[in-house]
């Protein structure tokens, strides 16, 4: 479905080439690592004021970490992506514009291994206590039971 | 009544006639106990939901004297395990069992409580709840039918009734 808003021009207008978009695919945009809190306070404050989702994916080259986007006013909805390196898998904490992205983070952290900077409580979620791996990560070794 | 056998004493028969039964106060609690095990109300994942179906008017679990689920596990007698143990739940199923007062009894209830089930690879979650407490009974399915877990109270019954025959099964005297 179009957006009511193009918010791929709006972006290109306001970051230049630091956004990374795709003609064909109008409800995504690629940020980075070093702007993306500033790329997605400026779509909060330009009307997608609902962050809905927060989940990650291992592309073995790198790993991805997506931001679902909706608007309570509008039928808007913006995927954002930041592609982020095995070596250095950090990105800026968004619990400052939304209190949600607390238990959200908490569990790309948990299941994927992504540090969030400036994170309250950047602790496990879903494993439990001396749990050792990021069980989503293509790399890890699952460890079975079976008798 | 005529007492015709030589000692004078009355057959177990002749006195049940007269209303006078016969027995050791273990076989009484046993029989008793066997009539209305009390299972504790609990359930980790679908299992739980025939479980739910076996106390309701269709299976009417309730004939048996079985219905009464517990929500502590001091008031209750037999842990009905119905679903996926993950390795989160793993110590609280552990303390559970052990707050039960005895005797007590388990019912692993459902493959994943047997054995994993279609999760025993997975990282999270326990492979049978066998590695946690001691198991009397395994109902296989996925997830049983009502029927099914009837029939495994119904043999937990036998158990509790017959424990000499239980005794001989597990260590052959």
């Amino acid at each position: 479905m179009e957006n009511k808003i193009n918010y791929q021009e709006m972006l290109t207008g306001k970051f230049g080439d630091k956004v990374v978009i795709n003609a064909e695919k109008s409800y995504e945009v690629y940020a980075n690592a070093d702007n993306s809190l500033e790329v997605l306070e400026f779509l909060k404050a330009e009307g997608l004021n609902f962050l809905a989702d927060i989940s990650s994916a291992d592309y073995k080259d790198y790993f991805e970490v997506v931001y679902q986007l909706y608007s309570f006013d509008d039928p808007d909805h913006l995927i954002v992506k930041v592609k982020l390196t095995h070596d250095n898998p950090q990105v800026t904490s968004l619990t400052s514009l939304w209190a949600t992205a607390d238990w959200l983070e908490r569990e790309v952290y948990d299941l994927m291994g992504i540090t969030f900077i400036n994170h309250p409580n950047l602790e496990r979620i879903l494993t439990w206590e001396g749990f050792e791996g990021h069980p989503l990560r293509k790399d890890f070794v699952s460890k079975s039971g079976r008798k | 009544m005529a007492i015709d056998n030589e000692n004078g004493y009355m057959t177990q028969e002749e006195l049940e006639e007269k209303g006078i039964l016969l027995t050791s106060l273990d076989k009484l609690f046993n029989w008793a106990r066997s009539w209305s095990l009390w299972p504790f109300q609990f359930g980790l994942a679908c299992c739980a939901i025939e479980m739910i179906c076996t106390t309701q008017a269709r299976f009417d679990i309730s004939r048996f004297g079985y219905e009464v689920f517990r929500n502590s596990p001091r008031q209750a007698d037999v842990m009905i395990i119905a679903g996926t143990i993950t390795e989160k739940m793993r110590p609280s199923v552990e303390r559970l069992y052990h707050q039960i007062a005895e005797p007590r009894w388990v019912i692993a209830m459902g493959n994943c409580a047997i054995s994993g089930g279609p999760f025993v690879d997975s990282y999270a979650v326990v492979p049978g709840a066998d590695d946690i407490v001691p198991v009397d009974i395994y109902i296989p399915g996925c997830p049983p039918r009502p029927e099914a877990l009837i029939h495994g109270m119904l043999q937990l019954k036998e158990k509790v009734n017959s424990p000499a025959k239980v005794r001989f099964k597990k260590y052959g005297k």
